[in-house]
């Protein structure tokens, strides 16, 4: 037996537009409103709104928040500035990848956490259980907000004329509390498309206000409604790792490609941390013996890699790697992966790379990540 | 979008025209169109090929998955549409027009075919 899924505040609005819906981490939420692509092409050029209140919001509170987040986390998170964030993760004390997280500083002894609706329970009780002797306090904050985001070119335009908030002083990876269309919110500067943009953490009764004065705000500029779909592909040229995908308990952040997330440099708890030998470990075996490379594949073709395809030597078919995403790119208009390959067959350009696809070697040209860059 | 009334239905969302001098076109429904979301790739069986119903007989992609592509009856291909391996996306824009798949000889001597008329289909995928 399995619980009815949860579902956000903007449900009967997102049914009301007529969105697909999905089961996500539990969560009923949009795939898409129309047409996946459009809703890509629009986040790229113009604008998107995505409703993202299935993740998973902690409030980390007290004298010791910084120190407890330096022992939980393999970031240094006391040496955030206020009103800045961060991107970092938790691990097992093995060392294995638990989470991906932001966190932001929204004061000197207050910090939110934000974790992967997936894994938000996770997170929430290994940070309760690492918070055991610090002079600090974990709260699950999940029920107290909804999160919209506004992504693309046109967002700074579309939100600056809904707020007084000082946006162009707003740096990326960086949050400040505010008011939009007279809601109060927490406006970060985050996003998970590759382009520039906001997350609006919000109550969940102004959501919808929220939503819909955004929708009208953003009407000339071509504003959309986005779906969990067009997410996923616009992460997906922008390089950027998915838990359950890239990331997993399997894998520490080096085997990730992410060894720099983790700071060996912490002075809180005398440098400890929870997983600091395992990574340790874990970083000198990478720099030993490299493990599979996490890197960029192209099509040539137009069959679709789907996470699971075995990545094969073009000449005898060995088995050299394992897609984790796989889509077609809207934006370069031929299928896309990421995938951990052998190291001999990582460097961008080297020949003879194919992808399984149902039992046929698809050619496949390895790139460096990202697939799509932003023009600043 | 309703159902043509003049075509038949298989349960894996295909379209059956009704056959002229024995052949058929062959489609998949807006129903599974839909579901599919954008359709980006097509794969069909070659003219000349035989397909059985119910058998696979080819691929469609989108973005979020690919799902076979199943003959709904059996026969011989005698033309694909090369308009929609070019462009894929017809399969979203006009499932039953410039988006059909496949047209067949209809092998009279492997039976009837199991078939939906347009409202058992629209019963059966709840419509």
């Amino acid at each position: 037996m399995t619980d009815a899924p949860r579902r956000t505040p903007l449900d009967a609005l997102h049914r009301s537009l007529g969105a697909s819906m999905t089961d996500f981490a539990g969560w009923d939420m949009p795939l898409r409103y129309g047409s996946e692509r459009d809703e890509h092409t629009a986040v790229r050029t113009r604008a998107g709104l995505f409703d993202l209140s299935h993740m998973g919001e902690i409030t980390v509170t007290g004298p010791q928040a910084g120190e407890l987040l330096d022992h939980a986390l393999v970031g240094n998170l006391s040496a955030l500035a206020v009103g800045r964030a961060r991107y970092t993760m938790i691990c097992e004390p093995g060392g294995g990848i638990l989470d991906d997280l932001i966190v932001y500083r929204l004061a000197g002894e207050r910090y939110m956490v934000v974790a992967n609706a997936s894994n938000a329970q996770v997170v929430l009780d290994a940070l309760t259980e690492r918070a055991a002797g610090f002079d600090a306090a974990v709260a699950d904050d999940r029920e107290n907000y909804a999160l919209i985001a506004v992504q693309g070119p046109e967002s700074p335009g579309i939100l600056g004329s809904l707020t007084d908030a000082d946006l162009d002083g707003l740096k990326y990876y960086a949050g400040l509390p505010g008011t939009v269309a007279r809601v109060p919110a927490l406006i970060a500067r985050t996003g998970y498309t590759g382009e520039d943009g906001f997350e609006l953490f919000t109550a969940p009764d102004d959501a919808e206000p929220l939503w819909r004065a955004l929708t009208a705000a953003g009407k000339d500029a071509g504003l959309v409604p986005c779906g969990l779909s067009c997410r996923d592909t616009l992460r997906l040229e922008a390089g950027m790792p998915l838990y359950g995908h890239e990331l997993s308990t399997a894998l520490t952040p080096f085997d990730a490609g992410l060894g720099r997330v983790v700071k060996f440099d912490k002075t809180t708890n005398g440098g400890r941390f929870v997983g600091r030998e395992a990574l340790e470990a874990a970083a000198a075996r990478a720099a030993e013996a490299p493990p599979r490379k996490l890197v960029g594949l192209v099509a040539e073709g137009r069959r679709v890699p789907r996470a699971g395809y075995a990545v094969v030597a073009a000449d005898g078919g060995e088995v050299i790697g394992e897609v984790t995403s796989g889509a077609p790119s809207p934006t370069l208009g031929k299928p896309l992966a990421m995938a951990y390959v052998d190291p001999a067959y990582a460097a961008p350009g080297t020949p003879g790379v194919a992808v399984d696809i149902r039992g046929r070697h698809e050619p496949y040209e390895v790139v460096a990540l990202p697939f799509y860059k932003r023009q600043r | 979008m309703s159902n043509p009334q003049q075509l038949r239905y298989s349960k894996e969302h295909e379209w059956l025209s009704a056959a002229e001098e024995g052949v058929s076109t062959v489609g998949i429904t807006s129903h599974a169109a839909d579901a599919l979301g954008d359709v980006v790739y097509v794969q069909l069986p070659e003219v000349g090929d035989t397909v059985t119903a119910g058998e696979p007989c080819g691929e469609l992609e989108s973005t979020k998955s690919v799902s076979d592509l199943y003959a709904p009856v059996s026969g011989e291909i005698t033309e694909v549409n090369q308009d929609v391996v070019d462009d894929p996306a017809l399969v979203n824009s006009a499932p039953y027009e410039g988006g059909w798949l496949f047209k067949v000889r209809t092998d009279e001597s492997a039976g009837e075919p199991e078939l939906l008329s347009a409202d058992e289909y629209a019963a059966f995928t709840g419509n």
